[in-house]
C-alpha cells in the first residue's frame, strides 16, 4: 500500500490516525511538528502527507511550502487536517500548495474515505 | 472498518492535562499591556488540540466548550480583539472548567459542570459584543440531500471541468477525480485540448486541458461536488443534471458555488454548537445525554448565587483536590524516568557484576596471600552498593517544579481577591526530591505561601507609605544542602511583629509575664498550637489550621521548619527535608543490650557529665538545666521497661533532641555509630507502636527500632516545657 507521513502535535490524534492507516495496510511515518516532518520527508519518500495546521516549531502551512520546494514532493498529495473551514484558511492552504483538507473532527472511516480519494 | 477509539482516550487525557497546564502558565505570564504573539499562539494551539481531540474522541461537551474559548483566542491572535485582565481571568476559569470536564470523563463519571454553561454564556456574550465568530462547519456526514435540484428524468450529471493551470502543483490530479467519479457510476470523458500551447511554449507541469464528463449515476449533486471539493475555487466547474443537458436549469445558473452543503455560513454560535452536538452525537455514540447545551434553569440558578469573588476559591478547591486524586491515581501506577538515570543504573549493575565475579573467583581458591585482594574487592563492593543505592533512589526523584508549578496560579488568584500586588519568583525548580516527600510537602507549602500573602505582604497603599515598591515579592527557592533539600519561602513584606506575637502568647498563656525571650524564640511562637495573630481571621490562611500543623506535618517527614524575620523588611521560612523517606541518617544508641536509632536530624547535642545540672522533681519529670533552659529528661529504660547498664542517672549519657516543638533529653547508656539506615514500616509489617516510627536491619542482622521523638514525649507524659527566665543566648543550633 502507500507510505503516509502523519504530522500532528497531539499524540492522541497521531495515534488514532496512525492506527487507522496501519489497519488499512498502509505504512505510517509520524512527526510531531513541521520541522520533524520535513526531516522525515527528506529521509524517506512518502506517497501522502497528512498534516495538522497549528503546530509548534513549524506550522502546517510552512511545512507545505517547504515540501513543495523539494523536487521529490512537487506533486505529492498533502492534506491538511483542520478544524477551520473558513474560506480564507482554505485559500491559505491552497496557496501554500496543499492538495486538500480533512475537517476535524473526523472518524476513522472518514479518514480512510478521504485518503482513498488521493491514493486512488 | 470500525475502530474502538477508546484505546486512545488515556493518551488524549494526559495530553489535555499537559495542554491545560501550558495554557495556565502562559496565561499567568501574560502581560495584558504587552502581549507576546507567541504566547497567545501557544495558548491557542493547546486549546485547539484539546478541541480537535475531544471532537474526535466523542467528548462533545468539551469540544463545544473549548470551541468558544478557541474562537475568542483566535480573535485575540488575529488582533481583532485586545486582551484584558478580565479576559485572562475568564480564560483561567475556563481552563479549570475544561480540566474538570476531562477529569470527569477520565474517571468515567457523567459530566455535570454547571459552571461550564455559565462560562460559555460569558464567552458567547463577549464574542457577540465584538466581531462575529467565523462559521463552523458541522461534521462531514451530516449530509442533507434537500439541496438537490428537482430529480432529473435521466439520472446523472453533466460536468464541465476546466482546472487552473497550476492544479498539479498542489498535488491534485484530474485523473484521480475521474476515477472517483467512475466509482459512482458509468463515466464518459471528452477532453478539450484547445488551450494547449505550441510545444516550444509548453510548461510540462501545467495543466492546459479541460474536460466534459457525463456521469450516469443516481447520486445527489453533493456526491459530485465532493469529488471536486478541493479544486472548485480555482476551477471553472459546471455541474448540470443530464436531463437538462445544455438547457438552462431551473436554478437559472449552473451551480458553481464552492460551498458544500455541509457548510453553514452562520454567525449564530448557539445554533452552530447545537448543530455540532447534533451532528456529532449521530456520528459517535457519546454517552453524555446531559452534555446537551439544552440548559436547565436550576443549573444557572445554582451558579448565579456565587459571586465571582467567592466563587473562585470555592471552585479552585475541588479542582485542586480532584487534580490531586487524579495525579495520585495516575502516579501510583507509573513514574516517568529520564533515560539517563536508567543508563546509569545499567552501568552500575555492570560494575557490580564484575565485582561479584572477581570475589567469586577469589573465594574458589582462597589463600591468605589474597587477603589484600579480598579487602580491595570488598571495598569495591561497598562502593558499588552505595552508588547503586543512590541511583535507585534517584529514580524516584522528581524536580520540585512539580510542586512549585501550582503556585503562580494560586498567588495570582489570591492577590486579586485580596487586592494586593504580588510578584512570585521561583528559583531552584530543578532541585530534585523523592516523589513521596514531594506529595506530602505540597500542603504545608501552600499554607506557608498563603500565610506570606495574607500576613506578610502589605497592601499597595501600606507599601508605598513604608517607602517600598507597591508590588511585593514572594520567592520560592529550593536547593540541596548536605543530603537534605531546603525550601525557602521568602517575602519582602512587613515581617513578624514581635510585640504582637509576645502579647498574644501572654494572652494564651504560652509565656508568662516575667519571661525574657530571644527574638528567635519569639518568632518560633507562631508554630505553637492555637496561635494566630491575624486581627480578623481571613479566609485565606486563618482557617483554624495554624502553623503548628505545618510544623507537625514537616516534623513527620523528619524535617524542620524555621522562621527568620526582620521587621519591616520581610520574613524567610526555611524548610529542611530529607531527600527520601526510605533512608534515614541515624544515630545508633544503646540502652542495656538493646540498640535503638535516633534520627540524626533531631539531635541537638549530647552531654556526658551533667552532675550539677540535674533538677530532681518529686513525682514529676526530672529536668536538665541546659544553659538557660530546663529540658525534661526521658529515661528510655523505664519507658521501654528494659534493663540499663547505668545504675544511677549520673552514669548515663544524655542526648538532647528536638521533636514536637520542644526539647527533651533522652537518658541512654552509650552512643554508637552513625549510619544511613533503610526504614521499614512497623505498621505495615506488625502494628503501630507508640514511640517507635519504624525499624531497620543492622549490618549484623539484628532488627533495631527507630525512635519517634514526638511519640516518646507523649509516652513519657512530659509536661510542656515552660520558658523560664532566659537571658540572651541562642539555643537554636541549625
Amino acid at each position: 500500500m502507500a507510505k503516509i507521513l502523519a504530522v500532528d502535535d497531539s499524540a492522541s490524534m497521531r495515534q488514532m490516525v496512525s492506527f487507522t492507516l496501519k489497519g488499512a495496510g498502509h505504512e505510517v511515518v509520524e512527526a510531531a511538528d513541521g520541522k520533524q516532518a520535513l526531516e522525515k520527508a527528506k529521509g524517506t519518500q512518502v506517497d501522502l502527507v497528512l498534516s495538522d495546521v497549528n503546530m509548534p516549531v513549524m506550522d502546517g502551512l510552512t511545512l507545505v511550502k517547504e515540501l513543495r520546494a523539494l523536487p521529490s514532493y512537487k506533486f505529492t498529495p498533502i492534506l491538511m487536517l483542520t478544524t477551520e473551514s473558513t474560506g480564507d484558511k482554505k485559500m491559505a492552504g491552497k496557496q501554500a500548495g496543499a492538495t486538500g483538507w480533512l475537517v476535524k473532527p473526523f472518524n476513522p472511516d472518514q479518514l480512510l474515505a478521504t485518503i482513498k480519494k488521493v491514493l486512488g | 472498518m470500525s475502530i474502538d477509539l477508546s484505546q486512545f482516550h488515556q493518551v488524549f487525557f494526559e495530553e489535555s492535562y499537559e495542554g491545560l497546564d501550558v495554557m495556565e502558565s502562559a496565561l499567568l505570564n501574560l502581560q495584558p499591556d504587552s502581549v507576546d504573539p507567541e504566547t497567545i499562539n501557544e495558548i491557542f494551539r493547546a486549546a485547539h488540540s484539546i478541541k480537535g481531540g475531544s471532537g474526535t474522541f466523542g467528548f462533545n461537551d468539551v469540544a463545544s466548550f473549548t470551541h468558544v474559548v478557541e474562537t475568542l483566542l483566535d480573535e485575540i491572535r488575529g488582533g481583532v480583539r485586545n486582551i484584558t485582565s478580565e479576559t485572562v481571568d475568564l480564560f483561567l476559569r475556563s481552563v479549570d472548567c475544561i480540566r474538570r470536564m476531562i477529569q470527569q470523563h477520565d474517571a468515567g463519571e457523567p459530566c455535570d459542570i454547571p459552571e461550564a454553561q455559565e462560562l460559555k454564556a460569558s464567552f458567547e456574550a463577549m464574542l457577540a459584543g465584538g466581531s462575529s465568530a467565523p462559521a463552523e462547519e458541522t461534521a462531514e456526514d451530516d449530509k442533507s440531500v434537500s439541496e438537490e435540484s428537482s430529480t432529473p428524468a435521466r439520472k446523472g450529471w453533466k460536468i464541465y471541468f476546466k482546472p487552473e493551470l497550476d492544479v498539479l502543483r498542489t498535488g491534485n490530479d484530474p485523473l484521480r477525480m475521474f476515477r472517483e467519479l467512475e466509482s459512482l457510476g458509468s463515466l464518459r470523458v471528452t477532453a478539450d485540448t484547445s488551450a494547449l500551447p505550441l510545444i516550444s511554449a509548453i510548461d510540462p507541469e501545467a495543466c492546459y486541458l479541460a474536460w466534459t464528463l457525463e456521469l450516469d449515476a443516481d447520486v445527489p449533486q453533493s456526491d459530485v461536488d465532493e469529488v471536486f471539493e478541493w479544486v472548485v475555487d480555482e476551477s471553472d466547474l459546471k455541474i448540470t443534471p443530464l436531463a437538462l443537458d445544455g438547457g438552462s436549469t431551473e436554478q437559472g445558473e449552473p451551480s458553481t458555488s464552492g460551498s458544500t452543503p455541509t457548510e453553514e455560513p452562520s454567525d449564530d454560535t448557539t445554533r452552530l454548537t447545537e448543530g455540532l452536538t447534533a451532528a456529532d452525537s449521530e456520528q459517535q455514540s457519546a454517552e453524555n445525554p446531559n452534555s446537551q447545551p439544552a440548559e436547565s434553569a436550576t443549573a444557572t440558578e445554582q451558579t448565579a448565587e456565587l459571586k465571582p469573588a467567592e466563587a473562585k476559591p470555592a471552585v479552585a478547591k475541588p479542582a485542586a483536590a480532584a487534580s490531586k486524586t487524579e495525579k495520585a491515581k495516575t502516579e501510583v501506577s507509573s513514574i516517568r524516568v529520564g533515560i539517563d538515570k536508567v543508563d546509569d543504573l545499567i552501568n552500575m549493575v555492570g560494575e557490580l557484576v564484575i565485582t561479584q565475579s572477581m570475589l567469586g573467583e577469589l573465594g574458589l581458591d582462597f589463600t591468605i596471600e589474597s587477603l589484600p585482594k579480598l579487602l580491595e574487592g570488598i571495598e569495591q563492593l561497598s562502593q558499588n552498593t552505595r552508588e547503586l543505592q543512590e541511583s535507585v533512589m534517584r529514580i524516584r526523584m522528581l524536580p520540585i517544579s512539580f510542586t512549585f508549578s501550582r503556585f503562580p496560579r494560586l498567588v495570582h488568584d489570591l492577590s486579586r481577591t485580596m487586592g494586593k500586588k504580588i510578584e512570585l519568583k521561583l528559583s531552584g525548580e530543578q532541585t530534585e526530591l523523592d516523589k513521596t516527600v514531594m506529595e506530602k510537602i505540597g500542603d504545608p507549602l501552600v499554607h506557608l505561601v498563603r500565610n506570606s500573602l495574607d500576613h506578610g505582604i502589605e497592601t499597595p497603599e501600606d507599601r508605598i507609605k513604608a517607602g517600598k515598591p507597591e508590588t511585593g515579592t514572594i520567592t520560592l527557592n529550593a536547593f540541596h544542602q548536605s543530603g537534605n533539600i531546603v525550601i525557602q519561602i521568602i517575602d519582602d513584606g512587613a515581617g513578624l511583629n514581635k510585640a504582637r506575637i509576645l502579647e498574644k502568647a501572654k494572652q494564651n498563656g504560652l509565656v508568662s509575664e516575667g519571661d525574657m525571650l530571644t527574638d528567635d524564640q519569639i518568632n518560633d511562637l507562631i508554630f505553637r498550637p492555637g496561635f494566630s495573630t491575624a486581627d480578623q481571621i481571613s479566609d485565606i490562611s486563618g482557617r483554624g489550621v495554624g502553623m503548628d500543623v505545618v510544623r507537625r506535618n514537616i516534623n513527620e517527614l523528619n524535617g524542620s521548619v524555621e522562621v527568620e524575620s526582620t521587621e519591616g523588611e520581610g520574613s524567610v521560612f526555611t524548610i529542611r527535608l530529607p531527600l527520601t523517606l526510605a533512608i534515614l541518617d541515624g544515630q545508633l544508641i544503646r540502652v542495656g543490650n538493646h540498640t535503638y536509632i535516633l534520627p540524626l536530624i533531631s539531635i541537638v547535642e549530647s552531654i556526658q557529665s551533667f552532675q550539677g545540672m540535674l533538677h530532681r522533681v518529686v513525682g514529676g519529670c526530672d529536668l536538665l538545666r541546659l544553659r538557660d533552659e530546663y529540658v525534661p529528661i526521658i529515661q528510655l529504660a523505664s519507658i521501654f521497661n528494659i534493663e540499663s547498664d547505668a545504675k544511677d542517672m549520673d552514669d548515663g549519657l544524655l542526648v538532647v533532641v528536638e521533636g514536637d516543638n520542644m526539647k527533651v533529653a533522652i537518658l541512654i547508656d552509650d552512643l554508637e555509630a552513625q549510619q544511613q539506615v533503610v526504614i521499614k514500616s512497623l505498621e505495615e509489617n506488625y502494628k503501630k507502636v507508640d514511640g517507635v516510627s519504624g525499624a531497620t536491619i543492622l549490618g549484623d542482622g539484628t532488627v533495631s527500632l527507630i525512635l519517634d521523638i514526638a511519640g516518646l514525649i507523649k509516652l513519657a507524659g512530659v509536661q510542656r516545657y515552660e520558658y523560664k527566665s532566659v537571658s540572651g543566648g541562642d539555643d537554636y543550633a541549625a
